[in-house]
Order: C-alpha cells, then sequence, then structure tokens
C-alpha cells in the first residue's frame, strides 16, 4: 500500500473507536427512543407497541410543555449572556496576562475536580436560611429574619452560570489567544486609540471562540436537570425536568421519549440557525 | 532639521540592556537602515520610536517635538510589521483605509486616497480581497500601502522582507525603494541581510550587542570600516593582527604571512590611542594568478588553494598562505580556474587594505 494510500485512510482508522461508540452509545439509543415515542401507555401500565400520535400530538399541542419549553429556552439565554459579560474580561485578562498563564488555566480547571452536584449544593450553604450570607447579615443586624434567597429562578441562572462560566471562559481565551497581537499594535499605529482598537480589531477576531462558549453555555443550560432539581423552587422546572418526570416518576417511556425528541429538536435546530446566521463559516475562512 | 532624533536612548529589560545609550539623526527624506545580527536591539530601537516601547531613558524627537510621552494611536507613524499584520476579517480596501477612518477623514477623501495608495503598490485589483486571499508579496504591498496613506511623519519597517523567497524579496526591494523615492518619506528600515541594507539605504547604521557600532553611507561603511565588528560582518573579510611599523619613512602594518603593508595616513590615524591594530583586506580585492604570472605594481605571496566554492558567477578560494587562511572572491573568468592543491600567486593592493582598531 502506497504511504498516500494510507495515510488517506488513516483518518478513518484512528476514528472507528470514537465512531463505533457513537453509533452504539448515541444512534442506535436514539432510534429506540424513537420507536417508543410511538407507543402508548395504557391505563394498566403496559405499553402498548404500535404507531400512535396521542403522546407526540399532546406534546405539541399543550401549552403546559410550550411554556416550560420556554422558560427553559429563558433561562439558558440569560446564563448564556451572564456568562459571555462575565467571562469576556476574565478570558482577556488570562489572554493578556504574561507568565503566568498556565495557573490562571489550572485555576480555572480547578472546579471540575469537584463534582458538579457538589457544587451546585454549596449555594445552599451560602444563600439558605441558614447559610452564610443570612448569617453575616443577621450577625450584623441587617436583617431580623433570615431571607428567602433560594429557589427561585435567579438562583437557577446562578447555579448554571457557575457552572458553565469556565467552558466560555476557556473558549473566548483560545480564541483571544490566537490573536496577532501585532493587529493590536498595528490598528495603534494607525491611529485608534485602545477602545476602539478593541472594538474593530480584538472582539471581532474573538467572536468565533465567543460564539462557540455561547453554543455551549446555551445547549449545556438548556438541557439541564440537576440544577433546577438542587437551586429552583416549584415553578421553575426546566424541560429536562419533564422527561426525568415522566420517565422515572410515572414510568411513561413512550411520553418521555417524546419530550426528549421535542428537546432534541429544538436544540438541534437552534444550532444549525446559530451556525448559519452567525456566519461562522465566513468568520472562519477570514481566520484560517 | 532631522525628521527624527535620538537622544541617548536606553531601553533596559530587567537588568539586561537590550539598547545602550544611542544616539542618531535621521535626515528628511532618507533611507535610513539598522543593520545588525540577530538580538543587537534593532527591533528594540525600532519599537521606541514606534511607541511600542518606552525608552528607559533618553528622547525621541520626531520633526522636532519630542514624542516620549505622546500615545502611539497620536504619533502619525507608519509602520510595517514583519508579518504584514493585515487585519484578517477586513478586505484589502478596509484594510488602507482604517488609519484614514480613525482620522475622520471624510468617506470620499477616503476612497480617493485608498486608490491612490493601491495604484502605487500597484494592486489597485485586489480591493475586494481578503488578505488570506493574497500571496506574500502582494499582503506586504498592502501593509505598506496601509502604512503610507497616512501620510506618516516616518515610515517604520521591521524586516519587511524576510518572510518573502528569494526572487521576489529582491523585486520588492526595488519596488519598495522606488515607492520610498516616489513620495519621499523618511524611512527606518530594519534588516540583518547586509545586501538588502547596502542596496537600499541612504544612511546605514550597523549595530551590535545593543551599541551603535558604525553611521555613514553603505558605501563609505562596505569600504572603510571603523572597527573589527564592522570589517567582519559585511561581506568577506580577511582579517589579520597586526602591528604598527614603518619602513623608509613610511608607516603601515605588520602582519604574520603578509609582513609590511604600508597604508595610506588616513587609516593609520584610525588606530591612534587603540590598544590593537588588525589589518583587513576584502576578500574580492584579492586576486588569484597563475604561479608564473608576470609581476605587477602589487604586493604577490605565494600559497596553495585549499578549497573552491563554485557560486555562480564567482568563486571563493580558500587559501594557505605561509599557514595563514585567507578567503578569495573573484569573478570566474572562464580561462583560469584553479582546483584544490594548485600553488598560485596571491596578489592584493595595499591601496585597498584597511586597518581597524580595538580596545
Ligand atoms: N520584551 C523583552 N523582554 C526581555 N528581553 C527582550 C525583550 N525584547 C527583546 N529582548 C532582548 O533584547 C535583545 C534585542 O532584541 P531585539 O528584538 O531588538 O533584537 P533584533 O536586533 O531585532 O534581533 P532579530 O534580528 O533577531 O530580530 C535580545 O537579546 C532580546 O532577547
Ligand atoms: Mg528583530
Amino acid at each position: 500500500m502506497s504511504i498516500e494510500k494510507r495515510e488517506a485512510r488513516q483518518p478513518w482508522v484512528l476514528l472507528s473507536p470514537a465512531l463505533v461508540s457513537i453509533l452504539l452509545l448515541l444512534i442506535v439509543p436514539l432510534m429506540f427512543i424513537v420507536v417508543y415515542s410511538f407507543w402508548l401507555r395504557t391505563a394498566t401500565g403496559a405499553d402498548q407497541v404500535g404507531f400512535y400520535l396521542d403522546n407526540w400530538i399532546e406534546v405539541l399541542t399543550d401549552e403546559f410543555y410550550r411554556d416550560i419549553l420556554l422558560q427553559t429556552l429563558r433561562i439558558a439565554s440569560v446564563t448564556t449572556i451572564v456568562c459571555a459579560v462575565m467571562g469576556y474580561p476574565a478570558a482577556y485578562f488570562i489572554a493578556r496576562s504574561r507568565g503566568n498563564k498556565a495557573i490562571l488555566l489550572l485555576l480555572l480547571m480547578l472546579p471540575f475536580w469537584i463534582s458538579y452536584i457538589i457544587r451546585t449544593m454549596s449555594w445552599i450553604n451560602i444563600l439558605g436560611v441558614s447559610g452564610a450570607f443570612n448569617s453575616v447579615l443577621m450577625m450584623l443586624g441587617i436583617i431580623d429574619e433570615p431571607l428567602q434567597l433560594l429557589y427561585n429562578e435567579v438562583t437557577v441562572i446562578l447555579g448554571l452560570v457557575h457552572f458553565l462560566l469556565p467552558f466560555m471562559i476557556l473558549n473566548i481565551y483560545v480564541s483571544l489567544e490566537d490573536i496577532d497581537r501585532n493587529l493590536e499594535d498595528a490598528a495603534c499605529s494607525l491611529g485608534a486609540h485602545r477602545g476602539r482598537t478593541f472594538l474593530e480589531i480584538t472582539l471581532p477576531l474573538s467572536l468565533p471562540g465567543l460564539a462557540a462558549g455561547g453554543l455551549l453555555c446555551f445547549v449545556l443550560g438548556a438541557g439541564t436537570y440537576i440544577t433546577p432539581v438542587i437551586l429552583g423552587g416549584p415553578r421553575d422546572a426546566m424541560f429536562a425536568n419533564l422527561v426525568f418526570e415522566a420517565i422515572i416518576t410515572q414510568l411513561d417511556w413512550p411520553l418521555g421519549s417524546v419530550l426528549s425528541l421535542v428537546l432534541i429538536a429544538v436544540l438541534g435546530s437552534i444550532v444549525l440557525v446559530y451556525n448559519r446566521f452567525l456566519g461562522m463559516r465566513q468568520l472562519m475562512k477570514g481566520l484560517a | 532639521m532631522s525628521a527624527v532624533k535620538l537622544h541617548n536612548i536606553v531601553k533596559k529589560f530587567g537588568a539586561f540592556t537590550a539598547v545602550h545609550p544611542m544616539s542618531l539623526d535621521i535626515p528628511e527624506r532618507s533611507f535610513v537602515t539598522l543593520l545588525g545580527p540577530s538580538g543587537c536591539g534593532k527591533t528594540t530601537t525600532l519599537r521606541m520610536v514606534a511607541g511600542l516601547l518606552d525608552p528607559t531613558e533618553g528622547d525621541i524627537l520626531v520633526a522636532g517635538r519630542q514624542i516620549n510621552d505622546v500615545p502611539i494611536h497620536k504619533r502619525n507613524l507608519g509602520i510595517v510589521f514583519q508579518n504584514y499584520a493585515l487585519f484578517p476579517h477586513k478586505t484589502v480596501a478596509d484594510n488602507v483605509a482604517f488609519g484614514l477612518k480613525h482620522r475622520n477623514i471624510p468617506k470620499e477623501e477616503r476612497n480617493r486616497r485608498v486608490a491612490e495608495a493601491l495604484e502605487l503598490v500597484q494592486l489597485p485589483h485586489l480591493a475586494n480581497s481578503y488578505p488570506k486571499q493574497l500571496s506574500g508579496g502582494q499582503q506586504q504591498r498592502i501593509a505598506l500601502a496601509r502604512a503610507i496613506v497616512i501620510e506618516p511623519d516616518v515610515l517604520l519597517l521591521d524586516e519587511p522582507l524576510s518572510a518573502l523567497d528569494a526572487n521576489l524579496r529582491e523585486d520588492m526591494r526595488v519596488e519598495l525603494k522606488r515607492i520610498q523615492e516616489q513620495i519621499g518619506i523618511t524611512t527606518i528600515f530594519v534588516t540583518h541581510d547586509q545586501s538588502e541594507a547596502l542596496a537600499m539605504s541612504d544612511i546605514l547604521v550597523v549595530m551590535s550587542n545593543g551599541r551603535v557600532e558604525q553611521v555613514g553611507a553603505p558605501k563609505e561603511i562596505y569600504s572603510n570600516p571603523t572597527s573589527r565588528f564592522v570589517a567582519d560582518f559585511l561581506g568577506t573579510s580577511n582579517i589579520l593582527e597586526a602591528e604598527i611599523t614603518s619602513e623608509g619613512g613610511q608607516s603601515g602594518l605588520t602582519a604574520a604571512a603578509v609582513g609590511f603593508v604600508p597604508l595610506r595616513d588616513e587609516q593609520m590615524a584610525k588606530l591612534a590611542g587603540r590598544a590593537k591594530a588588525y589589518l583587513v583586506i576584502r576578500a574580492e580585492k584579492i586576486d588569484i594568478l597563475p604561479l608564473d604570472a608576470g609581476p605587477d605594481a602589487r604586493l604577490s605571496f605565494e600559497g596553495t588553494i585549499e578549497a573552491v566554492d563554485y557560486q555562480g558567477q564567482l568563486v571563493r578560494y580558500f587559501v594557505d598562505v605561509q599557514g595563514m587562511k585567507f578567503q578569495v572572491l573573484n569573478m570566474l573568468s572562464g580561462t583560469t580556474s584553479f582546483e584544490d592543491g594548485d600553488r598560485v600567486s596571491v596578489r592584493f593592493d595595499s591601496q585597498d587594505c584597511v586597518a581597524v582598531g580595538e580596545d
């Protein structure tokens, strides 16, 4: 076999374990879910095999599901925006600091060493009725009764930002790192002061990172299940909680399947639209 | 009035001094080249003028105005970076227009000047392309157009040709010089390529280890180096340790293998007060002749060819004269060529020899 042929084949050889596991662990179960979604749970609790559209019709027409979907997308959007606004300066600082970048990046990764659930629950110790925040305020005599800070949409977003911020920072950092510092110097030498240089050169060139980080935060945020359970109130359920509820609590696999397919479809189309309208390809071309 | 004046500027990075007190006067409209080996402080000096680095000490004046504390975006300097630094997300026209936009030049005039600049670098048809679609040479020209369209007081170029391949580099060299002369802009050019420096400069500044070794016209520096470093760095030289002697009222230098070489007074004057003296003979000032060639007015020595290195129309001989190795560069004449081991006559004119001193 010629080297050229071998090289042409090599990527597939190297990719095959990943492709096989994606096929077995993702595509095949997804097919099962699709099949399940057309079954029907009968009053007896048994699944009726067949081709029923009942669950699809229920989910697509009931306003309850639509409202929770919108709430999910709203929470994910706000989380993404907060992450972008908080993450950009941090990423910029890391990318522009000299020497100690490795340590700063390590600090950024540090939270990943602790379970996401524990990190989320830590907010209970901070914002709970007998948590740190209330204790300090009471000690200082500012309040007499502890404030009810937890279990609302704001704390859900807080928990999500806490979880997702490092992803955003890393993505922005990578694209900032890629920008040739001479470009900023060139812009300055041509008469643009630092603010203008940032807006016209640095920011546009870091957009791919911002966009990738944003997409990641949005998709992970919209699919979250644990954060609303731990930090949300009864009205702050997100779409993944419905799936859990249907499958685990009610043992209604067909309904759960429909719900998960709807979530996948919605997030999938958002990714596609995002790709199309943010013109990421175009941007990439300019940078390649 | 000089366009740029450096007055005892110093740059320290921590304990390391990259540029020792350096003073330089750059006349209006001249093309000045900073030449020196890697790490000698050329870029550092240029970046201080550009405002990208603050001098630790000293003053920088542009058009008589002290600009140490003027921020870079108000200095009105045109900079061409080694890697061109074109904005990848902007078209060629927008790249060139960038500086004008930030000077609040109205749109019509802006478009006219961008078109003129692209005309000057002979790439008007690329206005709507993106930098990545251009070849290295084209990017180079656009970077130049972007720098000069703002009509800067001074044009600063840091090794702008080094990323191009050899042929293109020579073309761009001519092109760059043409443009510089056409718009008559004061230019500071940094390179470590001596042929570039010799070909393009009005004034050559040879640097080493953060110090200026010699300043002058390229021809003058080439033919009359004032330090051992410059003699060694520019061209190919034979440098012999020597002693000051005189014979028959004529003073000169005596060195191993060549003996006494009479030198002109102005050369001897360069040695006044120096601890060591060296005799410098340029490789191309030495001739190799067959042993039986008739005598002429030049000094003549017998030697043995040790190696021959053909370089196209030039040939380089390594010759041993009484244990001293000489390098000789001769045009390949066709009629006479020599082989390893040939006994030859090595000749040079004492008038072509230069003395340099060292402390
Ligand atoms: N930011 C910096 N911090 C510390 N040392 C530096 C810095 N910039 C340059 N130097 C040092 O200063 C010296 C001069 O550097 P400079 O870049 O001016 O050299 P140069 O003459 O341009 O060399 P080259 O031909 O390789 O570009 C070098 O020894 C370099 O290591
Ligand atoms: Mg340099």
